[in-house]
């Protein structure tokens, strides 16, 4: 499919490249914000923005044609993200005056770009010349680079506003996306260890091979998404909730929590500034839902289940075989599983929201210095001992070495954990009664009037 | 496109080169001219991600990108953290009008730029790399990196991760005598 590109000017090639990148997902835009207030509304009960707009017509009134009484309309609450649309392109825009204007005014375009660019080395389909953008030996390293850019966009909204909340949100974001960056990078570099290379092309491709440590007879049709592996999906884990909190969103909202800082680094934009961050989180959002499903869901396959193998293997059903390896993912099918996928994880994004209250900052903190950084680097020796002992005498060792290793990394984070926790305040179990409870068992004392002095 | 200064046959990679190049100057001129240290570190910010983008066209997209990874994305965000936390504005008050050293510093850096030039650049004219050998190609490549660090470096490698460790511990128990 579309051969003919290759046959045009590189600079032309890398424009469409980029144009399929980013337009598919500036329209996706409206429907993940439309899909992002219809399921709060289910999941909180406000039966308002899922039903926006839907008309019923009246059965009896004179006014209304025959043919509409009694009918009814319904819009999905589509209504509801046109409204929002409306609102902030014509509310009024106010500067405030005792701003840095120049970063003021720049904070926003910098906050959209790392949005929109770190989808640059991610495969939509098996096209090799519309996708990806640029199929680097670095692409992994790429991801990680363009994502610790998406501080710089709420630091300097938050600095240039002169606004304490605002400065606030600002240094909140920059602690925690420095903080979460590192398990981040460590969950990255497990599935590079087991792919054994950088490029995302070649990590989908290890994905739709047999699955690793399965290798023999009856498994061989299974494909080796990440997440079927269990380091794969331990490093899963780990990145899902360090995306959440890369792109700023609950329960890792703490730079616009709103009952401390107002609104946070965005506190003093108003109109199509405020939107254009909006928008740039929601891009993210789908950004990294695009790679999660990349490096840990198999790329653009349905269902993990190697049907050219099995109608090379299987020549009886092989028809059958080829037409079900045509609907997994190698044809035209192969982008509408892709973004399927990818609101898939905005759908869990939802849910979390809906989900999890707000950390505190100091739980913020240790959740990701003391509990996710060490299960990644943790899961990256397991990585690293699975390949060793499957390369140096069978796959059978390689489990056996994981499951040893994995007792053993265990035990010695027992017991670290323990002889650390000797001196350490215990916060967890405070109790608060807020009823006073009647004295039980108790008879209530008589005392005697005390004699009086004569 | 046939023209050629100096026997440099004038490219779009080249022009592109020299764009970027101006243009990351232009940040680091303006590192040391901003009075205010906010604009300052900006600009270096800015500068950084333009060196990243001339190693790009200079095929070394490793060194790129490690620059955007460490420099960018982990230093110059608490650089910024630092300076913002301290709320280091524009020190207007403290700028010394006629001062005879600026001058001539301005002039003695002019200087030491014309001798370094005219020094550096025919060799740098002179040479012409023409055609990448595909073994160059893989130059500067994770892979060629990996291999040289955990193989003939390896030692050096470690000690190095073992000094940073050092470090590390060192400056948490200067700054914090009670953990």
């Amino acid at each position: 499919m579309a051969d003919f590109v290759q046959h045009l000017h590189p600079v032309l090639q890398a424009l469409i490249r980029a144009v399929l990148l980013v337009v598919p997902s500036l329209l996706l835009l409206i429907v993940i914000i439309w899909w992002e207030r219809r399921l709060l509304g289910w999941m909180q009960d406000r039966i308002g923005p899922n039903r926006v707009g839907n008309i019923t017509f009246s059965r009896t009134s004179r006014l209304v044609p025959k043919f509409l009484h009694g009918k009814k309309f319904r819009l999905f609450g589509l209504m509801q993200p046109m409204a929002d649309f409306g609102k902030l392109l014509f509310k009024e825009d106010i500067t405030p005056s005792a701003i840095d204007r120049f970063i003021y005014f720049t904070a926003p375009a910098v906050a959209l770009f790392p949005a929109f660019a770190i989808g640059g080395t991610i495969p939509w389909g098996p096209y090799q010349y519309l996708t990806p953008v640029g199929d680097v030996n670095i692409g992994v390293l790429y991801i990680l680079a363009v994502s610790s850019l998406g501080v710089y966009g709420i630091v300097l909204a938050g600095y240039s506003a002169n606004n304490k909340f605002s400065l606030m949100g600002g240094l909140r974001s920059s602690a925690q996306l420095i903080s979460y960056e590192l398990a981040m990078g460590m969950s990255l570099a497990c599935i590079v260890l087991a792919t054994g290379s950088l490029k995302p092309t070649s990590i989908v491709a290890a994905e739709h091979g047999p699955l690793w440590g399965f290798n023999f007879a009856p498994f061989t049709w299974i494909e080796n998404w990440n997440v079927l592996t269990p380091t794969g999906l331990v490093a899963g884990l780990v990145f899902l909730i360090c995306m959440v909190a890369e792109t700023n969103r609950a329960p890792f909202d703490l730079p616009e929590a709103e009952n401390e800082l107002v609104a946070g680094y965005h506190t003093e934009y108003s109109s199509m500034k405020f939107a254009v961050f909006f928008m740039g989180e929601y891009a993210s959002m789908f950004a990294y839902g695009l790679i999660l499903s990349t490096l840990f869901l198999g790329g653009w396959h349905l269902v993990p289940i190697r049907f050219a193998y099995l109608a090379k293997a299987d020549s009886g059903f092989g028809d059958i075989w080829n037409v079900l390896d045509t609907l997994n993912g190698s044809s035209v099918l192969a982008p509408v599983w892709f973004v399927a996928k990818g609101l898939g994880v905005i759908t869990l994004y939802i849910w979390i929201r809906g989900t999890l209250p707000r950390l505190r900052y100091d739980q913020l903190m240790s959740l990701g210095w003391k509990s996710l950084l060490p299960l990644a680097v943790f899961n990256l020796i397991v990585v690293a001992i699975w390949i060793m002992a499957t390369k140096l005498s069978s796959p059978l060792m390689g489990w056996v070495a994981v499951a040893a290793s994995g007792v053993i990394l265990y035990a010695l984070y027992r017991t670290v954990n323990k002889l650390n926790s000797k001196n350490r305040v215990d916060l967890t179990s405070r109790t608060v009664f807020m009823v006073d409870e009647p004295p039980q068992g108790r008879e209530v004392e008589l005392v005697e009037p005390a004699p009086s002095v004569s | 496109m046939n023209q050629s200064i100096g026997g440099v046959a004038i490219t779009p990679e080249l022009l592109l080169f020299g764009a970027v190049a101006g243009a990351a100057t232009l940040c680091a001129i303006g590192v040391v001219a901003f009075n205010n240290a906010i604009r300052s570190a900006l600009c270096l910010v800015v500068n950084f991600f333009l060196l990243a983008f001339l190693y790009f066209t200079l095929n070394a997209e490793m060194l790129g990108i490690t620059q955007v990874v460490v420099y960018t994305g982990a230093i110059m965000v608490l650089f910024l953290f630092v300076i913002m936390l301290l709320n280091l504005g524009g020190l207007s008050l403290l700028v010394e009008r006629r001062d005879p050293k600026k001058y001539l510093g301005i002039l003695l850096g002019c200087g030491m730029f014309v001798l370094l030039g005219s020094q550096l650049l025919p060799q740098l004219v002179s040479v012409n790399a023409k055609t990448l050998d595909p073994e160059m190609a893989k130059f500067g490549g994770p892979e060629a990196i990996g291999r040289t660090l955990f193989t003939t470096y390896v030692y050096p490698f470690e000690a190095v991760s073992i000094l940073l460790l050092i470090g590390i511990v060192g400056s948490i128990m200067l700054a914090k005598r009670r953990i």
